[in-house]
């Protein structure tokens, strides 16, 4: 799929699941979407190793957009990018967005063929710094 | 560093993590999200399940694979920052290095640490430990008093305010409690002093 692909990142798997739900009623199966939450081991958190599992199964050759909720999924985030990588790390962006608006706005514009700049600026668009 | 030695680093590493797992725990929980007594018990717990094998390595890919191990088994933000610490010393550090090669290697983590951390010292985290241990190593002082300035410095983040982490969230209000990480760090510190000074 060339549409650029959309991981959710929460500490929660409730919040990355629900959030991946309503993206899906948004664009259905035209974005390629993956999620994850939880710190591995049952309890809040975000995980690396599943950020890189969700990254991989979301993955186009178009790029793939992160949401993440609060600053540790980020910091995963910005982990898990660097252990994927080059040349793949160039066209992975963890966007500076709330996690449900961001992801579904982002999803949104994906799903029309947007470039990975195009979506990722979508979504910082809900943030203004 | 002989394989035994890089052992028993890790180990009074992973001992002292797990002897103040829950004081870490209720660190957090007064300012943060109350997972880093636990988190950390359950990276440096599966460092120390494959030591043996990282003491096998030169000390660079042997820290390295102690920051990787980090990442993948913290599960918070203290992984990537803890794990990047390794992984940058092991980066910069030559196999049998002197006390000016450690000295730029950690002047070189710290960098690495407030780029992952978008932070720098005075922020009431893990930084304003490493930095004044910094300091005291360029001077030369000995193992005890780094380990006593790491102490220090830790003490010096319960009147900050964080301005990094989920602390921040407090604002004020994280004023009067002492930083997880800054006491993490400082309680590795103090564990690797004394293991070295002991040899």
């Amino acid at each position: 799929m060339s549409n650029v692909g959309i991981v959710i990142v929460s500490h929660s798997p409730l919040v990355a699941e629900g959030t991946a739900d309503m993206v899906r009623q948004m664009v259905g199966d035209e974005v390629p979407l993956a999620w994850c939450g939880g710190n591995g081991h049952g309890g809040l958190g975000t995980s690396v190793e599943a950020i890189m599992d969700a990254i991989d199964k979301a993955w186009s050759e178009a790029g793939v957009a992160i949401l993440v909720d609060l600053g540790g999924a980020e910091t995963n985030s910005e982990m898990a990018v660097e252990m994927i990588g080059e040349p793949r790390s160039h066209r992975i962006v963890v966007c500076n967005a709330p996690i449900v608006e961001g992801a579904v706005m982002a999803a949104t514009e994906s799903s029309g063929g947007a470039s990975l700049k195009e979506v990722v600026a979508t979504a910082h668009e809900l943030s203004p710094s | 560093m002989a394989a035994a030695d890089f052992s028993r680093l890790i180990a009074a590493a992973a001992d002292t993590i797990a002897a103040h797992a829950e004081e870490l725990t209720a660190l957090d929980q007064a300012i943060g999200d109350g997972d880093h007594g636990l988190n950390m018990k359950r990276g440096f717990e599966a460092v120390r399940a494959e030591a043996d094998a990282f003491a096998t390595k030169p000390l660079p890919e042997a820290l390295k694979a102690v920051g990787t191990k980090l990442v993948m088994t913290v599960g918070g933000a203290s992984g990537p920052l803890f794990g990047t610490l390794f992984m940058a010393l092991g980066k910069d550090l030559s196999a049998v290095p002197d006390r000016n090669g450690l000295t730029a290697a950690l002047g070189k983590a710290i960098e690495a640490v407030a780029a992952r951390g978008k932070s720098q010292p005075g922020q009431k985290t893990m930084l304003d430990v490493l930095q004044p241990v910094y300091e005291a190593l360029a001077q030369g002082q000995t193992a005890g008093e780094i380990a006593d300035a790491a102490d220090k410095a830790a003490e010096a983040t319960v009147p900050m305010k964080a301005l990094r982490g989920r602390a921040s969230f407090l604002g004020e209000r994280s004023i009067g409690h002492m930083d997880a990480g800054a006491r993490s760090t400082a309680l590795l510190v103090r564990a690797v002093a004394e293991a070295i000074e002991g040899n």
